[in-house]
């Protein structure tokens, strides 16, 4: 429904989803949890997608990967390209010469996401020896290189030692150490900071940002947090219900959002000057892949929802399809045209 | 890894004390009297007294005791009441047969247990797993003895492949050796192959489901090394755990397999022993029994520490 969503006017993008659609089998024959998303990622860029959980953005970043549990899930369609390659039914041994190579991934738990088995900089040196056929000593170079790169303080000695041996926050630094050794094009962030304190979050913040542009590489930012988006992002894509309900760059999606569930993620961020102001939530839960309302998936907990948001439009039979309103700003809203929203205060 | 090692290795010296001392003890409370058994039918009171001092009965427990452990550090664990044995030298005599036997049924039960768990684990839910579980059901509650006689039956009597009963020493015949252990190392292997198996299935497809396992595939790394390298190592701990009960328990003589297959191990020598309230003969087999159990503990426990660096620590 959204086949030509890529803004026109951007360079030739690194990863470029297209029309993704990917489904659950559940009790009662299969859900689709993504639904028709696109977006893509340039050189050096960083795009964040963002939504509650159950939108769908892990699985869009899993999917990218072809880490999808199969089954339940499968793919039913659309295309996923980096650069010129096709991932989408690339075998699995294809595949896994792209993994940790092209494309590298972190994740939410950095206490689980390491094998404590084995010594940190042994783990790192096995991805690099891996992908690039080097010699072990080279490997273990540049494992202890890496991670002095993530500033892991005595990175040599600190190699040998195992995940249980690191904090929290060390473990995200050799996490990405571990993502980046082969200089991937593109870092899937897979919420790489919700589970640190909010000082190492920054930290981390940081270190990915020098990383990006050290590396050129291309970052996918996924996150429930929009402040954390605000803080690294230059473009975001907001999904809901497995579809995409806004793109926009970074400050147009701050204080210009034009889908009331951007409105509403801002209006539920915490505010510094708030002071005895209670955070705002969203009414409602997001709704089950079974059970979507028709029209508009926001509809019965937005706060402008009309009698007419209700109904599919006609240029999209089963609900709401999104519009580009410039180059670079789309929606999902019915409303867009005569709703002015609030934006981050 | 060194201190660990020899903590675990000086917890064993109490231990083994505490068990010699309980094993004499309990030897000592069994109803009957060996010095009569050993007097003979006929013997007058006198004769009785003379074998009881002889046998130094007439002590008191502790020098009793005392007189045997000191022999028993020395690797004197005394005389047999019934041959001209000593204690040291029969079990050492039976000792091989049931290390060869271990080792076979051990060797049998891992060559099988392991691809087995690991289709499993990857299958979870799905027909191989099923399978896999069903076998195993049928593996732990099969009987040894019955599957011992089902084996000679069918490969020994109907079709003689192999040898019903017997055993050739190592010394003797390398291929007689081999091909008398067939049946009984599955017989044995079997059971504990269902265990491992069982184990294994378990710990794997749990670990399977880790977050570091979802890292090294993201990372690229081949399925065949993520299962094996990075799963395994994780996954091992219940296993060898499970391994280590096993191999302690075969080593001590799986008594009922190798009077089945006429086999002369450590648990043919129990039996006998017992049997004949053969006194030092059985003191000795449990206590060595015993300290082997105690070093495959602290084998399996050494295995911990290689497996998961937190113990290593603790």
């Amino acid at each position: 429904m959204t086949a030509m969503s890529v803004a026109p006017g951007t360079e030739a993008p690194v990863l470029e989803v297209t029309d993704l659609r990917v489904q659950f089998a559940t009790d009662r024959g299969w859900a689709t949890v993504v639904d028709g998303v696109s977006f893509s990622v340039g050189r050096a860029e960083t795009v964040g997608v963002v939504g509650e959980s159950g939108s769908g953005k892990t699985v869009t970043s899993l999917a990218v990967l072809g880490l999808l549990p199969s089954p339940p899930a499968r793919v039913v369609g659309g295309s996923i390209r980096l650069g010129d390659t096709e991932l989408l039914g690339l075998r699995r041994r294809e595949l896994e010469e792209i993994r940790g190579d092209e494309v590298a991934m972190i994740f939410q738990e950095p206490m689980t996401s390491l094998n404590p088995a084995f010594p940190v900089g042994d783990q790192i040196a096995e991805v690099f020896r891996r992908h690039r056929r080097c010699s072990r000593s080279r490997a273990r170079a540049r494992a202890v290189e890496m991670l002095g790169k993530v500033g892991i303080p005595d990175a040599a000695r600190r190699a040998r030692a195992y995940p249980h041996e690191f904090s929290g926050g060390m473990r995200q630094r050799a996490m990405i150490a571990l993502a980046m050794c082969c200089d991937p094009r593109v870092l899937l962030a897979d919420e790489p900071t919700t589970a640190l304190d909010g000082t190492i979050q920054a930290q981390i913040l940081d270190l990915m940002r020098s990383m990006r542009d050290e590396f050129d590489t291309a970052i996918v930012f996924v996150t429930h947090d929009l402040g954390v988006v605000a803080d690294i992002c230059d473009r975001a894509v907001v999904m809901y219900a497995g579809q995409v309900v806004e793109k926009a760059p970074i400050d147009d999606l701050y204080y210009h959002p034009r889908h009331p569930y951007t409105e509403a993620l801002l209006g539920a961020l915490p505010q510094l000057d708030g002071g005895t102001e209670v955070l705002a939530t969203i009414p409602g839960t997001a709704p089950t892949p079974g059970a979507l309302p028709a029209g508009c998936r926001f509809h019965p907990r937005c706060a402008h929802a009309r009698p007419e948001c209700a109904h599919p439009t006609e240029s999209a039979a089963d609900g709401v399809a999104l519009r580009w309103l410039s180059d670079s700003v789309a929606s999902r809203c019915v409303r867009v045209d005569e709703l002015r929203l609030r934006g981050a205060r | 890894m060194i201190t660990y090692a020899l903590r675990r290795i000086a917890m064993i010296i109490p231990l083994i004390i505490m068990v010699s001392f309980g094993v004499y003890a309990l030897v000592l409370m069994i109803p009957g009297d060996p010095a009569i058994t050993i007097a003979g039918e006929n013997a007058t009171e006198e004769q009785i007294q003379a074998t009881r001092e002889r046998l130094g009965l007439t002590d008191s427990f502790f020098v009793q005791y005392w007189n045997w452990i000191s022999g028993a550090v020395r690797g004197d664990l005394g005389q047999s009441l019934f041959s001209s044995q000593t204690v040291t030298g029969a079990i050492l005599d039976r000792f091989p047969v049931t290390l060869a036997l271990t080792a076979a049924a051990v060797t049998v039960a891992l060559l099988i247990a392991v691809p087995a768990g690991i289709i499993a684990a990857l299958h979870r839910g799905r027909w191989p797993d099923r399978a896999v579980t069903l076998l195993t059901s049928i593996g732990i509650s099969m009987p040894s003895f019955w599957l011992g006689i089902l084996l000679v039956m069918v490969l020994a009597l109907a079709t003689p492949i192999f040898p019903a009963v017997g055993y050739t020493p190592l010394s003797e015949s390398v291929l007689g050796w081999a091909h008398n252990l067939v049946l009984p190392a599955f017989t044995l292997g079997l059971a504990v192959c269902a265990e491992i198996t069982r184990q294994l299935r378990g710990s794997l497809s749990d670990v399977l489901h880790q977050d570091y396992i979802r890292t090294a595939r993201a990372a690229g790394l081949r399925g065949r090394i993520v299962v094996v390298k990075h799963g395994m190592k994780n996954a091992a701990v219940p296993v060898v755990t499970v391994l280590g009960f096993q191999v302690g328990f075969l080593l001590g003589g799986s008594v009922v397999v190798e009077r089945v297959f006429g086999i002369p191990g450590l648990g043919d020598l129990a039996i006998r022993a017992v049997l004949e309230r053969d006194i030092p003969m059985i003191q000795g087999i449990v206590v060595v029994s015993a300290a082997i159990v105690m070093l495959v503990n602290l084998v399996v426990d050494l295995s911990y520490g290689y497996l998961n660096p937190k113990v290593r620590q603790s």
